[in-house]
């Protein structure tokens, strides 16, 4: 996970299997309740769950699914709710593209993650075709 | 899992002219798109001219749930119906404005009186025009 943010010193707050639609809604409900675990304010509790909602959705229609590590720890000065998705499916060829706001793949959606990044205070992405994706999405307290 | 929560119907209440929802569940994408079309047969079946949608517990609307809401006003206005969106939290308009999602044609009320107002106003007009 080469580029990744560090992850020394964070403590796991669980890991999840996602692999049907059902595990969307379960896991984002898990992450919630993360953030409301660490007092996070309704606003960023819905921005965070959001955002991973839009990542969870990428993984299950792109990827077949993947796993998900919820964890908390010190990221830039701040006690912060990390999530992590991790799939092996076909991979982002050009990131830049799929980071752009309007882009749409061929399944006529668009992939959500500029729309995931302006939700959280830290979006890391790395992706090699045809191994898989890692998205990390970092929010504040 | 328990499969009879994931099938369970959201209800659809006929009153006068308008259809009432009220989404009292997170929705998985299955159970939104099949809310989506029960509210177009129920709009078929009942000739019903306006349908108003409760998301005050919804906790958060992502794209799929956006477009399925967007998508269905569409619908159901090709099909002579007005939806109107209601009591959407705060902390979920802010986070829906933030992703970038835009809603074309959906309509949106503080709360369901004042959408069923808003459905009753639209009626109106459109019986003065004809």
């Amino acid at each position: 996970m080469l580029g990744l943010t560090s992850d020394k010193g964070w403590d796991e707050l669980g890991k999840h299997f996602l692999e049907t639609e059902y595990d969307i809604v379960r896991v984002r409900q898990v992450v919630r309740n993360h953030a409301k675990e660490l007092n996070m304010g309704i606003v960023d509790q819905t921005r965070i769950t959001t955002a991973v909602s839009e990542l969870f959705r990428n993984m299950y229609n792109y990827a077949g699914g993947g796993d998900v590590l919820v964890e908390t720890g010190i990221v830039d000065g701040h006690q912060s709710l990390i999530v992590t998705c991790i799939d092996h499916g076909p991979g982002i060829a050009d990131i830049d593209q799929a980071m752009s706001d309007g882009y749409t793949s061929g399944m006529g959606m668009g992939y959500g993650l500029p729309g995931a990044k302006r939700l959280v205070d830290r979006f890391e992405i790395q992706s090699k075709v045809n191994e898989g994706t890692v998205v990390r999405v970092i929010k504040w307290k | 899992m328990n499969t009879a929560m994931h099938d369970k119907r959201i209800p659809i209440i006929k009153i006068k002219n308008f259809l009432i929802v009220s989404i009292q569940v997170d929705m998985h994408d299955r159970l939104a798109l099949q809310l989506q079309s029960q509210i177009l047969e129920e709009i078929e079946k009942t000739g019903a001219k306006g349908v108003l949608i409760d998301i005050s517990v919804l906790e958060m609307v992502d794209s799929f749930i956006g477009r399925m809401l967007s998508g269905m006003a569409s619908m159901a206005s090709i099909m002579d119906a007005a939806v109107v969106i209601v009591g959407m939290q705060p902390a979920v308009a802010i986070t829906l404005v933030e992703l970038g999602l835009e809603m074309p044609g959906v309509d949106t009320a503080l709360n369901m009186e004042k959408g069923m107002e808003m459905l009753e106003r639209r009626l109106r007009n459109q019986e003065f025009e004809l």
